[in-house]
């Protein structure tokens, strides 16, 4: 039970920081606040309501992930939690911190580059294997094993890595 | 007892997501037959991807049909208990996936479409549809990349692929004409700046096809004949077969869920 006496900015952070806890389902490395899907959370008395913004519009692990935020407010003593799901503006690739890239690219998947400027139809990449380091590497699918990925393959250490998408 | 169909008050805003959401449902559940059945892993994965943004999309679609209509449907009864001739899907997105080259040039021409359709939608009047364009615009451009890679791998291929994907562009090209018509109530929505004059993308749509096409060495028919009918309900025998086998679980167990 949260007491009211207790300063509104510290029972905000409080709330965000266990909203912020909570990790993507399908990449357990980063929490929904490296993501940028972690939007808003706002206080009303006790209750809690937090804005989450999907990143594909079909992605199976949205759900899952307002579950367990749900579950994380109430284990840090707010009661009812909601949670709130917003499109406009557009998830993309850009708010995902820095810390996220980092956390990413030592798991083994090669972060999404910088800019989300729309490109040609045929854009050129070029990608570092986060495994060797190499910059010798392709495209083997569009698609990889989730919504985010698509699936490379380094031609140096030979090993095939995931690409979080640029989007 | 099987479940019975819903009423629909296609009020104009009802019926314009309705369409949209009917479209990207019927070709997400298209392309969601070929998991388990494409030419390579890669393409499996690819196919099954795209289904699965097209079925999100068709979500909030639906759950905006179900706010504007203000009763008591949500996006399930409009998925799982509308019945063929309460469907509103472009004729071409229900025809059978036929071979590899028939589901990718059908992806091409759509994608192509959608893809400056939903760009055009984002600075639409209302702010939900304006929102769902923005995340649809993006996958859209997405898959147009990847359909558009295909068609010039077909094409540019054996001649084998070259034929089918030739005969594929030549089979589907009438359901084309589909995708630029409009009726009175859409017309009222263009002139109040909610929706786009699909009509206003056409020079647009083929110079991006023909781009493509012609690097893929094959050609664009002559524009001729086109068929009609899907927005208003009037559908190819092919949707009845593939709505038995989405709806079959609500239609037998009535309020099933997992």
């Amino acid at each position: 039970m949260v007491t009211v006496l207790e300063p509104h900015s510290e029972l905000r952070q409080r709330a965000w920081d266990a909203a912020a806890s909570v990790v993507d389902p399908e990449i357990p490395v980063l929490t929904i606040a490296d993501l940028g899907v972690l939007r808003d959370v706002v206080l009303d008395g006790d209750h809690v309501e937090v804005a989450i913004t999907p990143t594909y519009s079909g992605c199976p692990a949205m759900n899952m992930i307002a579950l367990e935020i749900e579950v994380a407010l109430e284990r840090a003593g707010f009661r009812t939690p909601k949670v709130r799901t917003v499109l406009s503006p557009a998830w993309t690739t850009d708010w995902m911190s820095e810390e996220g890239r980092r956390k990413l690219h030592a798991y083994g998947i090669a972060p999404p580059q910088a800019s989300n400027s729309r490109r040609a139809l045929f854009g050129e990449q070029a990608l570092t294997c986060p495994q060797c380091g190499s910059a010798n590497t392709e495209l083997l699918s569009e698609f990889g094993s989730t919504s985010c990925k698509a699936l490379w393959r380094c031609r140096t250490c030979r090993e095939p890595f995931d690409y979080f998408k640029c989007h | 007892m099987p479940a019975a169909n819903i009423q629909v008050s296609e009020t104009p805003l009802v019926l314009y997501a309705l369409r949209r959401a009917d479209d990207a449902l019927i070709l997400g559940h298209r392309l969601s037959e070929w998991c388990g059945h494409a030419p390579m892993l890669e393409e499996d994965m690819a196919l099954s991807n795209i289904a699965l943004d097209l079925i999100g999309q068709a979500r909030e679609l639906y759950t905006y049909a179900a706010k504007a209509e203000g009763k008591d449907n949500d996006e399930d009864k409009l998925a799982y208990l509308r019945d063929v001739r309460q469907y509103r899907n472009l004729l071409l997105l229900e025809q059978p996936n036929g071979d590899f080259a028939q589901t990718l040039v059908r992806q091409f021409f759509y994608s192509a479409f959608a893809d400056l359709y939903w760009r055009a939608m984002m600075i639409s009047r209302d702010t939900t549809l304006a929102a769902i364009a923005a995340k649809s615009e993006k996958e859209s451009a997405y898959h147009l990349r990847h359909a558009s890679e295909w068609i010039i791998r077909l094409g540019d291929g054996t001649d084998e692929s070259h034929a089918r994907a030739q005969a594929a562009i030549d089979h589907l090209w009438a359901f084309t004409g589909e995708m630029f018509a409009v009726d009175e109530g859409e017309r009222a929505l263009i002139h109040a700046d909610i929706a786009v004059d699909p009509g206003s993308l056409r020079g647009r749509w083929l110079t991006t096809l023909s781009g493509v096409v012609s690097e893929a060495t094959l050609e664009l028919p002559q524009t001729g004949w086109m068929q009609q009918g899907g927005r208003s309900g009037r559908h190819s025998e092919h949707l009845g077969h593939l709505l038995s086998e989405l709806q079959s679980m609500q239609r037998t167990f009535p309020g099933q869920t997992w």
